[in-house]
């Protein structure tokens, strides 16, 4: 291929198959911001994120206009919340939230992630109070993103903080209710949560990371989907060559573009996120790629297998393409937020319970979907417990990220907007899980040896 | 610092004679230039150091727009590393 085709397959990509980059994201330790006097630490904090995110977006939109391609977030995520405001007398932890979204405003950010807590082997107070501020701190906030891990590969997990979790997404839909509870739009609860991960909602910076750095999240699914329409009838074999192709492409963009945000900024490059993320938008759909290996649609038999062949070659294409990987790095399935998901979800094809198994191979987990109101807490804690189990045993990152959207039942519609997008309504196992939640304590973490 | 300069649209008398005056009224060297038909449109792809360049390099992308509007082409200006990234291990 002449170099000049080459610069119009790039051309290409960038306007017609809406190859972009995701999320620039910048972390920022807030671990020296702590003080007894909860006012004064969020002052300090203010001041840090301000200050050290001060030129992040007009750094993001600088390399977007030097490279000519869009680069459509740019974010922060802060330590865990709870870990920063234990140490002050507050009982409430909504202030920090509140501190967080003006920080995002102030900025230009469109997303602020760190209002979370690591409750994976037990409950510090400050986790508690936290949990306790999350209905509240989403219902007041606009740009604030919250998340809480609730079990790890090692420690097994946490069904005291699953059945608290099932209660602060009802109520949080509640105290939303007026945006179709988008509040829950903003809420992860995860399982093997990752400290490096530069998409929302579920962004944190890890305690294991630097004072600050840059994460960088690639996109593509419309230019994987472009690239399977040229090997139409061909073998898997030739399938997951394209996609570790077309992934490395879109890599070595990303991967571009984080090394100079990180030296521009004067922050250290941490990873690239190898994510195929979809949008609401057509042409920017993971489900459409399954349609195109093959399927009637997303959901019916052999989605799992197209999946988890999909992920797997992402991840060969793109290691190789970046300096380090990290964060979720797979394919994304949310619901709301894939156009060919929406309609296979109102086509009837797509469950929930096929989303469940679809899970075991995705990146990440049940994510953005919308489901009747009237779901009783303990159900929602039984995905969760189902979707941490999943992650548990097999080394992986889950989550969940439901909407229960009050007021409405299965067949209606929830809608969002903008990136969040619309979600039909689905079904839920009637069955109760209600005794099972009540039971609490701890799941032990499983044995790492006999696998079979 | 090298750029790749790209004009697709309908094929038209003028193209390059535009698109190069712009280019030298500000400092740049255009090194190569390659014309393809790309589906239905023309495609026009011009490689230039800017290292000479007298503007900031958001002016040099403003003022190729105006002219791409005033020549109804769709003309970007973008820096080469993009595309050795993309395709070259």
């Amino acid at each position: 291929m002449n170099q000049y085709k080459k610069i119009m397959e790039t051309i290409q990509m960038i306007d017609r198959e809406k190859l972009d980059i995701r999320t620039i994201t910048m972390g920022i330790s807030l671990l020296d911001c702590c003080d007894g006097d909860g006012e004064k630490a969020r002052n300090k904090m203010y001041e840090k994120i301000v200050r050290k995110a001060e030129k992040l977006v007009a750094t993001g939109e600088d390399i977007a206009s030097k490279y000519g391609i869009p680069i459509i977030n740019k974010r922060i995520s802060v330590t865990p919340i709870a870990l920063v405001a234990g140490a002050s007398a507050d009982e409430s932890y909504v202030a920090y939230a509140e501190m967080m979204d003006r920080a995002a405003r102030e900025t230009g950010v469109n997303f602020i992630g760190g209002f979370s807590a690591l409750v994976q082997k037990g409950f510090t107070k400050g986790d508690k109070i936290l949990i306790d501020s999350i209905p509240e701190a989403l219902s007041v906030t606009e740009r604030v993103c919250s998340s809480l891990n609730v079990g790890d590969t090692r420690s097994g997990i946490n069904m005291d903080a699953v059945k608290l979790m099932g209660d602060v997404i009802k109520r949080t839909a509640y105290l939303t209710r007026e945006n179709d509870s988008i509040g829950c739009a903003k809420l992860v609860v995860f399982c093997n949560a990752v400290e490096d991960n530069p998409f929302m909602a579920g962004a944190f910076h890890g305690t294991g990371e630097a004072d600050s750095v840059i994460n960088v999240g690639v996109s593509g699914p419309g230019v994987v989907k472009s690239a399977l329409e040229k090997v139409r009838g061909e073998s898997f074999d030739q399938v997951a060559e394209t996609i570790k192709k077309t992934a490395f492409k879109i890599t070595r963009a990303g991967q571009l573009v984080a090394r100079e945000a990180a030296e521009t900024l004067g922050v250290p490059f941490g990873i690239v996120d190898l994510s195929l993320a979809p949008t609401p938008d057509v042409g920017d759909s993971v489900a459409r790629i399954f349609e195109e290996m093959g399927l009637g649609a997303a959901g019916t038999h052999g989605t799992t297998a197209a999946l988890a062949m999909l992920n797997d070659a992402v991840k060969k294409g793109g290691i190789m393409a970046a300096e380090h990987v990290g964060g979720l790095s797979g394919a994304f399935i949310p619901v709301s937020e894939d156009e060919g998901m929406i309609e296979a979800v109102r086509s009837g094809a797509l469950s929930l319970d096929k989303l469940e198994a679809m899970t075991c191979v995705c990146s990440v987990g049940l994510d953005m979907i919308a489901i009747p109101g009237e779901t009783p807490a303990a159900s929602i804690s039984g995905m969760i417990a189902d979707e941490a189990a999943i992650g548990m045993i097999n080394n992986k990152t889950t989550a969940v990220r439901v909407i229960p959207v009050h007021g409405k039942g299965f067949g209606e519609e929830a809608v969002f907007g903008g990136l969040l997008g619309t979600a039909p309504i689905m079904k839920v196992n009637p069955f109760s899980s209600e005794l099972f939640i009540a039971r609490g304590g701890r799941i032990p973490a499983p044995v790492h040896s006999f696998k079979n | 610092m090298k750029v790749v300069i790209t004009v697709i649209g309908e094929d038209k008398t003028g193209i390059i004679a535009n698109v190069s005056k712009t280019l030298w009224e500000n400092g740049v060297n255009i090194l190569d230039i390659s014309q393809t038909i790309m589906q239905e449109y023309f495609a026009m792809i011009m490689m230039a150091d800017i290292s000479g360049m007298e503007i900031p390099f958001g002016e040099l992308k403003k003022k190729l727009e105006k002219v791409g509007d005033s020549i109804q082409m769709d003309i970007r200006v973008q820096n080469e590393k993009i595309f050795k990234a993309m395709h070259q291990i």
